[in-house]
């Protein structure tokens, strides 16, 4: 039984918003969207306002990722703040634009929640990113998602890292998720990837509805995958990759890579081990959108957090 | 009775014609590093075909490069306005041509993946092509199946860069997602090249090749995503019971799509073919979830090399 004390107050979470297209070939959340858009009917929830938009939508109509900057990095605070100019970068003014229609970032009248919809190449099965390790609302929620869909696995990936996290478009809210399945290659619609990230929006839009009607969910603790480091190809001097993914590591995101584990296979037929001191647990591994940002795969460590119970604020 | 051919003595392999179908392109680049000192016994020309989509890391800059190669694009006056891929076909073909000319190489292998689970395959405008035929069952590897595939379209129609040699097909492997190279598809590719390059050294030394049988598979028809009325939005995705089952025979009644509704379409064609391509990414836009093929045994001749007199 919990004591009053233990127990976390929080606001009734009222404006949830579900993002697809953020990238504009990552196709599960662009389809669900777009029918989501056109009935509403599976995501309607008693006394809760559920937006389904299309984040960049120029993005999508070419089915490319983005147009001139990629839009899940565009929502800094030099661009947000950035004056109503002609010649912006299509994602810079988008960013903006969202940021007045969902946020403002980091103020009172934000959106509670968004989720943000998402494929990768990588064979990461269903992952939650979350972005902040003491946010109770969301260790609760994906505790709840993850419980709902066992024995499917939902990996979670936790991003609080000083300098490789990012402004994503769901940092505008005041509870930011994102979720990430694959694999998928970007442009194809795959049926059981689709129907994943439509099950796991269910189990959230269940979590928020019963958090709303006033039930209290215990304490709870999530396993995570913290953000350590990001890995790059190696590159000649042209800075042309010259290895690919070994194929010991191609597809085993979540996995241990131990020191002297295979980590990449040059062109020419040579192997690459990983030298880490420690045991990583690789995840983005071979992601196309990746190769431009220098990163062959990301590593994380193993954590576990620990949240409050929680329940909604009473007036 | 033995065939006798001409030997093919210049080869043509190309990549990147298609800019992000990345294993093509990584072959090429490891290929035109290697520096040719004369003494290879087969010459063979390497090309990016479409280095502008290869830099971006697109299929393609303003139009799709490998249906430019029909013989109306090909004789088309083109200008500095012309599309970039309309220009850049005809360039190929003045360097690997002319198509249907005795100019044009020998054989024209041309790389590409997909995102279907093809493994690999030989694909081709012609089932008689006994050259074609012969690499196709040289080519037994342990990494992944090999198959031929055939489209029936006569060469003046067929659009695709192959067609510019007097033999010629793409190799195509998958699955992979564009923009990614795999090393167990890069590898499986390296192997193809690499076995098809022994088959031409080893042909145009007088080697005699019995004949046999090889599997054609004989495309047939497309079938598109159903796709809502008004919009044209597709209203489902392949079945997951079809999803990664190419070259696996599809009956009358079977799966092939689940809509989003949650209702199961099924194949309603009377004749039982072999899919293939299915779930391509480049072809949503073509409005193309698969191909259907018919597969027949194709008796194919012993070959030897013609003694240059």
């Amino acid at each position: 039984m919990s004591s009053r004390t233990n127990v976390s107050c929080l606001h009734e979470a009222k404006r949830v918003a579900i993002f697809g297209g953020t990238h504009g070939n990552e196709m599960s959340g662009i389809t669900l969207v777009n029918m989501w858009k056109q009935n509403s009917a599976e995501i309607e929830r008693n006394g809760l306002l559920i937006k389904p938009f299309i984040s960049n939508p120029k993005a999508v109509k070419k089915c490319t990722r983005y147009i001139d900057t990629d839009l899940n990095r565009a929502f800094t605070p030099e661009n947000l703040s950035a004056p109503d100019v002609e010649g912006l970068l299509y994602e810079v003014q988008r960013a903006k634009e969202i940021n007045r229609m969902f946020g403002p970032k980091g103020s009172s009248d934000a959106y509670d929640v968004i989720f943000d919809l998402h494929n990768t190449t990588s064979n990461m099965g269903s992952t939650l990113i979350l972005e902040s390790s003491t946010d109770l609302f969301n260790l609760q929620m994906v505790h709840y998602i993850k419980k709902a869909m066992a024995p499917h696995t939902c990996s979670v990936l936790l991003n609080e890292h000083p300098q490789l996290k990012y402004s994503t478009t769901r940092s505008v809210a005041k509870h930011p998720i994102g979720l990430e399945v694959g694999p998928q290659p970007q442009g194809v619609l795959r049926s059981n990837v689709f129907e994943s990230m439509r099950t796991i929006l269910k189990h959230a839009l269940d979590f928020i509805e019963f958090f709303n009607s006033g039930v209290e969910f215990p304490p709870c603790t999530v396993d995570v995958f913290r953000v350590q480091e990001r890995m790059d190809y190696p590159r000649d001097t042209n800075g042309n990759i010259t290895a690919m993914v070994h194929p010991h590591l191609q597809d085993c995101d979540w996995e241990p890579l131990n020191r002297g584990d295979p980590m990449f296979l040059t062109f020419d037929g040579r192997t690459i081990l990983y030298e880490g001191a420690n045991t990583v647990y690789p995840t983005f591994i071979n992601e196309a959108a990746y190769y431009e940002k220098q990163q062959a795969f990301t590593t994380t460590c193993r954590e576990i957090l620990s949240a409050n119970a929680i329940r909604k604020a009473f007036k | 009775s033995v065939v006798a051919m001409p030997t093919v003595s210049r080869v043509a392999v190309c990549g990147g014609t298609h800019g992000n179908e990345l294993a093509g392109i990584y072959l090429v680049r490891e290929m035109l590093k290697k520096r040719a000192d004369g003494t290879e016994p087969v010459s063979v020309v390497t090309v990016m075909s479409n280095p502008r989509a290869a830099q971006l890391c697109v299929r393609y800059v303003e139009t799709d490069l490998n249906r430019c190669f029909t013989r109306a694009a090909l004789s088309a006056p083109v200008s500095e306005t012309s599309p970039y891929e309309m220009i850049r076909s005809q360039e190929l073909n003045a360097l690997l041509g002319p198509k249907a000319s005795a100019q044009a190489v020998d054989l024209l292998c041309d790389l590409h993946n997909t995102t279907a689970n093809t493994g690999l395959c030989l694909i081709t405008y012609s089932d008689r092509d006994w050259i074609c035929l012969h690499i196709c069952k040289h080519l037994e590897m342990a990494s992944t199946p090999v198959r031929y595939v055939h489209f029936d379209i006569p060469l003046n129609e067929a659009y695709s860069l192959d067609s510019v040699g007097k033999h010629g097909f793409a190799m195509e492997i998958g699955p992979q997602p564009h923009g990614v190279v795999r090393s167990v598809i890069f590898s499986a590719m390296q192997e193809g090249v690499q076995l098809m390059m022994d088959w031409i050294c080893q042909f145009n030394s007088g080697t005699l090749f019995e004949g046999g049988w090889v599997d054609v598979y004989t495309m047939v028809k497309n079938i598109d995503y159903p796709r809502d009325s008004e919009t044209h939005v597709i209203t489902a995705a392949v079945h997951p019971n079809l999803q990664d089952r190419d070259f696996c025979l599809l009956h009358p009644g079977d799966p092939m799509f689940l809509c989003f509704s949650g209702e199961t379409l099924r194949y309603r064609g009377k004749e039982a073919l072999y899919p293939f391509f299915i779930n391509e990414g480049a072809y949503y836009e073509k409005g193309v979830a698969l191909s259907l093929a018919r597969k027949r045994r194709v008796q194919i001749p012993s070959v030897r090399s013609e003694t240059l007199r």
